[in-house]
């Protein structure tokens, strides 16, 4: 008994070294990078990105912030699919970045965590695409600057398509009966994602629901987007759906790799596709969920903001003003050197040579016609009640309807702290 | 008899300590040597165990969103909040699940290895190693492997390209909780992880068995294999059986790394520490209710560790013999 007893304590002692020492070598790590010793000629800024699967854009984030003569910028790259959790969690503390991007949410706002950056927005304010404006903008005060726009939409392979016999849907039921007969020994019909999430806004726009009410109130319990709810169950137990691919919806490798016939991707994916398919490729939006329904897009995307309770704001905002509306040129090879986005300037937009043309052009149609933009006073808590619905009616079996009052009445709990 | 081993040799120690502290001074007193052997451990143990436990329990008496320090004390609030959360006490059964499967598996396990490795006449250090490898491994790679490769959804994906052998359909094992092939991911590569230590806790046990006690056995005329195994081995492996399996209810208690790597963004087979980590670290950054959870959880397992205690009677052992 000693004996083992014995080796559990040299195990804990090693387990607490090693946790002590991992510990340690984290802080200092954050440390090191934080640079906010000074001592230096300008400030030291900290950034912080989530780590894009394009190659080549972790180098040219780089590339721009040494280009940067006001600070000393750092980048931290954040890997991992909770990169909303690091940042939370990473704001609070002493090691927070000064600058980070992140989509536009009001909670952001309301506790003073994102700086006002009206000043340096305002003189370009018409460049902007105005839904990008709004999207950012609580009381005539705006919170962040729009980098790019990503529009998410079905991607499919025209040549499967026309071996099956299948048209491009245009309502959801088409849609799962596309999958079916689509589906092959080697070939699923349709890959949403492995937790079916990334459709979950899609759904209730298409299905004639919001999100939100314009005086922010819940929209999306409607007896449409139950049944589409109901509807998709029904593909998810067919059999006909990808589920559990190695890499999930936002990688084009399911698509590319032959393992679905249609999947759910952004535009940002289609410089790979391309490449692998050449023209094999084609774009829809999320198809009409029951009559009263209209297909949608969703027009994701990423923002910067300056930390307001950092210790460089001001630095942070110059640095912000020079790089995402200064530098043009830094800008345009962010949107479209790497993978493909819509630069949310108009002129960028309207110059941007690569989108022009083919399946970019396409998607950028697409964006304009179908597309829904975030909504600020849709947080991430409501997100996460959502992704329990599809949790519960989609992938579980159960009661759509039941579901719904559930995740509305956390988003009313939610609602209620940030609007009173 | 297994004491007896292990103060033999730990005996020549201090004996040698004794002999030096004459010639090494003040350098080598002992109250010197402890704090520079302890010292660092201590230090490591008071930042990054003891401060944020009692930090801990202080955030658990106020109301904490978004914030490490509070400035509303709300009492027992988020206690109530956290005992009252459906998905708080849903965990605790998840929980429960979890460790009625593992806790025996793992100990069944790990005692087969380490009989058939302690059997072994060739190679004994070679298998011993490689049973023992997969400790070294993260949990967290390791679910990667088993959630990318091993378990993935797809026809290549090693689980599904064997069933195919068979003809059967490809199983999505980790997205479908219906049925719930998710907890076979989960048992299994806590398995592959965990056994190896546990066996070589076992084979030091094992070895610590005095062959006497087998040839006096065999005089009596026991039969080899299950007889001996059943009155001799087992018996003698009371005492290490109890701390395996202490060690392996609290290390379910802790499951983490597997769940949150292998199930995302699903409302099913969560154990405490993901749901208080939703909580704590998710949308809502309630520090408070987090921490009264953490409290919950941690008097939880001194309760049953307490319990499993008496019953089985850890520490009891050396005294008995």
């Amino acid at each position: 008994m000693s004996a083992s007893s014995n080796m559990n304590w040299d195990r804990r002692n090693v387990l607490r070294a090693a946790m002590g020492l991992a510990a340690a070598g984290g802080l200092a790590a954050c440390g090191g990078n934080t640079g906010r010793s000074g001592g230096g000629s300008g400030d030291a800024l900290v950034q912080y990105f989530h780590a894009y699967g394009e190659a080549g854009v972790e180098q040219a984030v780089k590339r721009y912030a040494k280009a940067y003569k006001g600070a000393n910028v750092t980048t931290q790259w954040i890997t991992g699919s909770n990169f909303e959790q690091k940042l939370f969690a990473a704001l609070l503390t002493k090691n927070a970045p000064d600058v980070f991007e992140f989509h536009p949410q009001i909670q952001l706002v309301k506790s003073g965590q994102v700086a006002d950056l009206t000043d340096i927005i305002e003189p370009v304010k018409d460049d902007f695409n105005q839904a990008d404006i709004k999207s950012h903008t609580v009381d005539g005060k705006i919170y962040g600057v729009r980098m790019i726009d990503d529009p998410q939409f079905f991607f499919y392979r025209p040549s499967m398509f026309e071996k099956a016999g299948v048209e491009v849907p245009k309502t959801l039921e088409e849609l799962i009966e596309a999958a079916a007969k689509l589906k092959t020994s080697k070939v699923k019909g349709a890959y949403l994602g492995n937790d079916l999430t990334p459709v979950q806004h899609n759904l209730i726009w298409s299905a004639g629901a919001d999100t939100l009410t314009a005086d922010n109130k819940p929209a999306f319990n409607t007896d449409a987007v139950a049944e589409g709810l109901k509807q998709l169950r029904g593909l998810f137990t067919s059999g006909d759906l990808l589920l559990g691919a190695p890499a999930d919806w936002w990688d084009p490798s399911a698509f590319t790799q032959g393992l679905t016939a249609m999947q759910w991707c952004g535009m940002w994916a289609m410089p790979v596709m391309q490449k692998a398919l050449g023209d094999d490729i084609g774009i829809f939006p999320f198809p009409k969920v029951g009559s009263a329904g209209k297909e949608s897009v969703y027009n994701g995307g990423w923002s910067m903001f300056v930390n307001a309770k950092g210790k460089n704001v001001e630095a942070a905002k110059e640095y912000v003003k020079w790089l995402w509306i200064d530098q043009k040129k830094y800008q345009e090879d962010f949107a479209t050197s790497y993978g493909f986005h819509i630069p949310p300037r108009t002129s960028l937009a309207e110059s941007a040579t690569k989108l022009k043309s083919g399946l970019p052009a396409e998607g950028v149609k697409l964006f304009n016609e179908f597309g829904h933009f975030d909504n600020i006073g849709w947080t991430q808590a409501m997100i996460a009640a959502i992704n329990d619905v599809m949790a519960n009616s989609v992938r579980k079996n159960g009661d759509p309807k039941a579901q719904l009052a559930a995740a509305e009445k956390k988003v009313d709990t939610e609602l209620k702290k940030l609007f009173g | 008899m297994s004491t007896t081993t292990t103060r033999g040799v730990a005996q020549p120690a201090p004996a040698k300590v004794s002999k030096t502290r004459p010639r090494r001074g003040l350098r080598a007193s002992s109250t010197f040597n402890f704090w520079l052997f302890t010292g660092p451990f201590l230090i490591g143990l008071i930042i990054f165990v003891f401060v944020p436990i009692g930090w801990s329990i202080w955030l658990s008496f106020f109301e904490a969103r978004f914030t490490v320090t509070p400035s509303e004390f709300v009492g027992f609030e988020n206690y109530k909040q956290v005992l009252t959360d459906a998905d708080f006490r849903g965990s605790l059964v998840t929980f429960t699940v979890f460790a009625a499967f593992i806790v025996p598996a793992t100990w069944a396990l790990s005692l087969g290895l380490a009989l058939l490795v302690n059997r072994l006449r060739f190679m004994r250090a070679f298998f011993r190693s490689v049973f023992f490898l997969p400790t070294a491994v993260s949990y967290v790679a390791a679910s990667l492997i088993w959630k990318m490769s091993l378990f993935n959804g797809v026809r290549f994906g090693l689980a599904n390209t064997v069933l195919g052998w068979f003809g059967v359909e490809n199983i999505a094992w980790l997205s479908n909780p219906d049925p719930p092939w998710y907890w076979l991911v989960i048992v299994t590569v806590r398995l592959w992880l965990q056994s190896g230590f546990y066996m070589i806790l076992f084979i030091a046990a094992l070895q610590n068995i005095p062959r006497e006690l087998y040839e006096a056995a065999s005089l009596d005329g026991a039969k080899p294999g299950w007889q001996t195994f059943r009155h001799i081995t087992l018996p003698q492996l009371r005492a290490t059986s109890t701390a395996v399996i202490l060690l392996l209810l609290v290390a379910a208690y802790q499951a983490f790394d597997e769940f949150f790597n292998l199930l995302s963004k699903a409302t099913w087979g969560q154990p405490p520490l993901v749901e208080l980590y939703k909580m704590a670290l998710g949308e809502n950054q309630n520090y408070g209710a987090g921490s009264a959870g953490a409290v919950v959880l941690t008097l939880l397992i001194c309760v049953v560790t307490l319990v499993q205690g008496k019953i089985m009677g850890f520490g009891r052992g050396e005294e008995s013999k």
